[in-house]
């Protein structure tokens, strides 16, 4: 039996677990016939053209975990952004972790996806935002109709959150494979600001699989500033799905750090319902070995006024494969939008391979859009001067690949998270120097 | 000498018919509508063609018969029904009008506007001549001066029959039968088209050009255009021309294979001007066309192009750099207005070491149209040091048309340096009232910027041709200013 009826037969027994009489049960019944009928994505599909998922999904994954299991503190604490005070929602095996996590109730809601979804005090929120961004592509779809688990954030109006909130998954290699499907949704109001940070990571060499989706809606003037970290091993993958819905004046930013995982797709999504909002979409991705790292985004300007800047940087060693596939859709009524896409890669080795396609499409003329992308090497002269200073080669070429990587880094607004991306590029190059310069 | 009369013209074509002779019969016979295998035989039969020749039409017919049109192009139109399309009709020597006061008043006008001497004007618009003396001794000095040189430059039936251990050699070569779709049909049932075989280390004196080959046989829907540069050979080859041609055969799928072998240039300039529909987006022709060249050793393939008419473009001249040291390069401008749609660009596959690319676009949209382009730069794992420069910039004017990029970069070698870029804008406001107030009018004004933002692409065409092409790109945006 493949993955696919795997899933769509365990639906009903899935369906039994959780409360039946919810509002959901309408959208996930909705939502696994859509899976039924379009199945998982092929490289026939334009959108996949680059990224095949029929190597993941050999694996014969457990769809719901059998045994639950813990995980101490110690263990795990590196994965955490630990040094300062955040809010934790931890999960293990996709079941949630209390012990580890924090949670709060008081004034902002920084809680449980399956509280949220079978308490009637939420109901409100979940019936105006649950699965309303979020598109009907096979793999949301798929997540939509298993979706019971996952973190629900609720930040009120005029809310400065005092401290990010970090969201982390653990696989603890429980079962030989696993198959994880997170749901998060994130509603920020009027002028409040939040700050997340979210980590998938498996602790043992079992493969596990996570088709994630995240919700997020930024309300007049919100600032949602939201930092993803991946950097799981080689047999962990991972489908991400996020879309983000923002009002007028609202800031969102997202920071996408790839460093490992065997598959990864990063499908991030903003949609700009207002004016005068501004979208930031950057990305360091650095990996080798065999894996695959896909970024497709997309920004979709609807009204006028409104920003958006992509900046995605790759350095791709081993037989690591990288794929940038970014669109901008302008509308014709979103005059005056300035839209900007910047793609850079390196190349290190012979076996790698970066495959990109930094689309536009625009239908309105008063309007300033650019996209670059640029496939290259490190500047030999540059290398040589180091050289001739003193500065050995390996260290030569990591500090010009860390300055290359930069540029995205200087928009990371949390030292701590700014000084671990640090340490993990320094790792990722090989190097043991502190970059902080 | 005594006046001309329509009867001494028609004799006159008659026997230049003759003279380059593929066509004895002249009578209009139109074979009946539809596609299957006896066409395909009848039309290979009709042009008396080798047995070789006819398989090869058949096999081609065979791979149509399974394939699907594409969709993935970023144009909408109704799909050409195939079998409701006759397949062959021998050029008509009848002239369509008796005397130019019978024409179009419109397109006369058009005529005027690009400076086409009255004589010309009667001959593109189909109108009977008097002066076809002329043309043909031109026609006639022309072909001495290459077979001087060794130079074959005819029509590709002709070389079926008398060079066709060139034709076989290298038809299909770079172009299969499989290619796609429409390389598929035109390969089963391509009615005429160039073919042009430059011998070793020759260098052609002139520019080629289908334009003196267009006047004597009408060259149908389905053209083939073979252009081989044997090593060291250089040649520059122009395609189509600024006046606007009115054609009633709605689908155009042709197919052009360039070959430049070791040390070998071709420059490949095309003027399309198709009849891009009226204003409200009625009719008009499909422009479906299949261009590539293969680069040897050392060699350089260069396209330029102006697209201008049609209502429905798809087309991307492509270079494969196989040989080591090959450069291809890519000029284009793709004007579309009101219901116009292009989805046009390039491919560039580097297959050797230190293959160099360039892909300069320029789309501009206006009216209600849709201007994409769509590219693929390609490295492959053993091309090193491969080096790609592209650029697509877009100029929008009005809110209602769109500029979509989609550009494809797939590199598999890590000493390749890529460069793409895109930007999207639309003529400037404080640009045009310098203009005005320095006595231009609006009109010329946006003419003038227009100019500037294709110059990169108008100064790699042949002088001649760009003077033409940048009365052409004014004409098409006639109106357009909001």
């Amino acid at each position: 039996m493949d993955l696919k009826e795997k899933l769509v037969s365990s639906f009903m027994a899935f369906e039994n677990q959780v409360d039946v009489d919810t509002y959901v049960h309408g959208i996930r019944t909705e939502a696994i016939k859509t899976f039924e009928t379009t199945g998982f994505p092929t490289k026939k599909q334009e959108a996949w053209k680059y990224t095949s998922l029929n190597k993941i999904l050999k694996e014969d994954y457990s769809v719901f975990p059998k045994q639950e299991n813990n995980i101490e503190y110690r263990d795990v604490k590196k994965y955490l952004i630990h040094d300062i005070d955040t809010y934790k929602i931890i999960f293990i095996d996709g079941k949630y972790s209390s012990h580890l996590s924090e949670t709060t109730h008081d004034g902002i809601d920084v809680c449980l996806m399956s509280a949220a979804l079978s308490k009637p005090k939420y109901r409100l929120v979940i019936e105006n935002y649950f699965n309303k961004a979020a598109t009907n592509d096979s793999l949301s779809s798929l997540n939509t109709a298993f979706s019971s688990e996952g973190a629900y954030i609720h930040i009120p109006k005029n809310k400065l959150v005092n401290k990010p909130i970090q969201i982390v998954h653990f696989s603890t290699g429980n079962e030989s494979a696993l198959m994880l499907q997170p749901r998060n949704l994130i509603v920020v109001d009027e002028n409040s600001h939040v700050q997340i940070i979210e980590r998938h990571q498996s602790l043992t060499e079992n493969a596990v699989l996570t088709n994630s989706v995240t919700e997020v809606f930024a309300k007049k003037r919100a600032v949602v500033d939201y930092y993803k970290i991946q950097n799981d091993n080689q047999k962990a993958s991972l489908i991400d799905n996020t879309f983000i819905k923002q009002k007028q004046e609202s800031q969102a930013s997202v920071h996408t750090f790839t460093f490992g995982g065997n598959l990864t797709r990063n499908n991030l999504n903003f949609y700009q319902h207002g004016e005068r909002i501004d979208s930031t979409l950057k990305g360091v991705t650095i990996i080798g070995d065999k894996q695959h790292v896909d970024h497709n985004t997309l920004v979709h300007h609807i009204e006028p006024n409104c920003e958006s800047h992509q900046d995605y940087k790759g350095i791709y060693d081993g037989n690591a494969t990288g794929v940038f596939n970014g669109k901008v859709i302008v509308e014709k009524l979103a005059q005056k939008t300035n839209a900007f896409q910047a793609n850079n890669n390196i190349l290190v080795s012979d076996k790698s391979t970066i495959n990109t396609k930094p689309q536009l499409e625009i239908f309105a003329d008063d309007v300033k859009c650019s996209h670059g992308c640029t496939i290259g090497q490190l500047d030999d002269d540059a290398l040589f001067y180091m050289k001739t200073r003193g500065i050995p080669e390996k260290e030569a070429k990591a500090l010009l690949m860390y300055a290359f990587a930069n540029n995205v880094l200087e928009s990371v607004k949390i030292p701590e998270i700014k000084a671990r991306i640090t340490k993990l590029i320094a790792t990722k190059l090989g190097v043991n120097i502190g970059f902080n310069l | 000498m005594s006046k001309y009369t329509e009867d001494d013209l028609r004799e006159e074509l008659k026997t230049k018919e003759y003279e380059y002779g593929f066509y004895t019969d002249i009578a209009s016979d139109t074979f009946p509508v539809g596609l299957n295998e006896d066409i395909v035989k009848a039309i290979s039969k009709k042009k008396e063609e080798p047995e070789w020749m006819t398989e090869w039409r058949l096999e081609a017919f065979k791979i149509w018969k399974e394939m699907i049109e594409p969709e993935w192009a970023n144009v909408n139109y109704k799909k050409p029904d195939f079998q409701a399309i006759s397949y062959y009709s021998a050029p008509n020597s009848k002239p369509k009008y008796d005397s130019l006061d019978e024409v179009d008043p419109e397109l006369l006008a058009t005529f005027e506007k690009l400076g086409i001497s009255l004589d010309e004007q009667k001959k593109l618009a189909g109108v009977a001549m008097d002066v076809v003396v002329d043309s043909v001794s031109v026609a006639t000095t022309f072909k001495k001066t290459l077979a001087e040189k060794g130079i074959i430059f005819m029509s590709i039936s002709e070389a079926i029959k008398e060079h066709p251990e060139l034709v076989k050699k290298y038809i299909g070569t770079v172009v299969p039968q499989k290619d796609n779709f429409y390389a598929a049909l035109n390969s089963a049932v391509f009615s005429d088209g160039s073919f042009c075989y430059i011998p070793k280390g020759v260098r052609c004196p002139m520019e080629l050009s289908t334009y003196f080959r267009i006047n004597q046989a009408g060259t149908g829907q389905f053209e083939r255009t073979l252009v081989i540069a044997d090593e060291g050979s250089y040649v520059s080859y122009l395609e189509g021309c600024t006046a606007p041609s009115r054609d009633e055969n709605q689908l155009h799928a042709a197919v052009v294979e360039l070959i430049a072998l070791d040390n070998a240039e071709i420059k490949y300039s095309t003027v399309q001007n198709w009849y891009p529909g009226n204003d409200l987006g009625k009719g008009g022709v499909y422009n479906f066309v299949t261009k590539r060249g293969l680069c040897e050793t050392n060699a350089k393939i260069s396209w330029t192009q102006v697209e201008t008419g049609s209502a429905v473009t798809w087309k991307y001249p492509s270079c494969v750099l196989k040989g080591d040291n090959s450069i291809g390069e890519f000029y284009s401008i793709a004007v579309t207005n009101n219901y116009q749609q292009a989805d046009t660009g390039t491919k560039m596959i580097h297959l050797g070491k230190n293959t160099k690319s360039t892909i300069i676009s320029k789309g501009i949209s206006a009216g209600k149209s849709q201007n994409s382009y769509r590219g693929l730069v390609q490295i492959n794992s053993r091309a090193d040091n491969a080096r790609n420069f592209s650029q697509c910039d877009s100029l929008l004017m009005g809110n209602e048309c769109g500029a979509h990029t989609f550009p494809y970069i797939e590199a598999k070698n890590k000493s390749a340096q890529i460069e793409h870029e895109a930007t999207t804008s639309k003529i400037g406001e404080d640009q045009i009232f310098y203009c005005n107030q320095r006595g231009i009018d609006t009109e010329k004004a946006i003419a003038l910027i227009v100019n500037g933002f294709s110059k990169d692409v108008l100064n790699k065409l042949p002088m001649e041709f760009a003077v033409e092409a940048q009365k052409l790109l004014e004409i098409s945006l006639e109106g357009s200013v909001g």
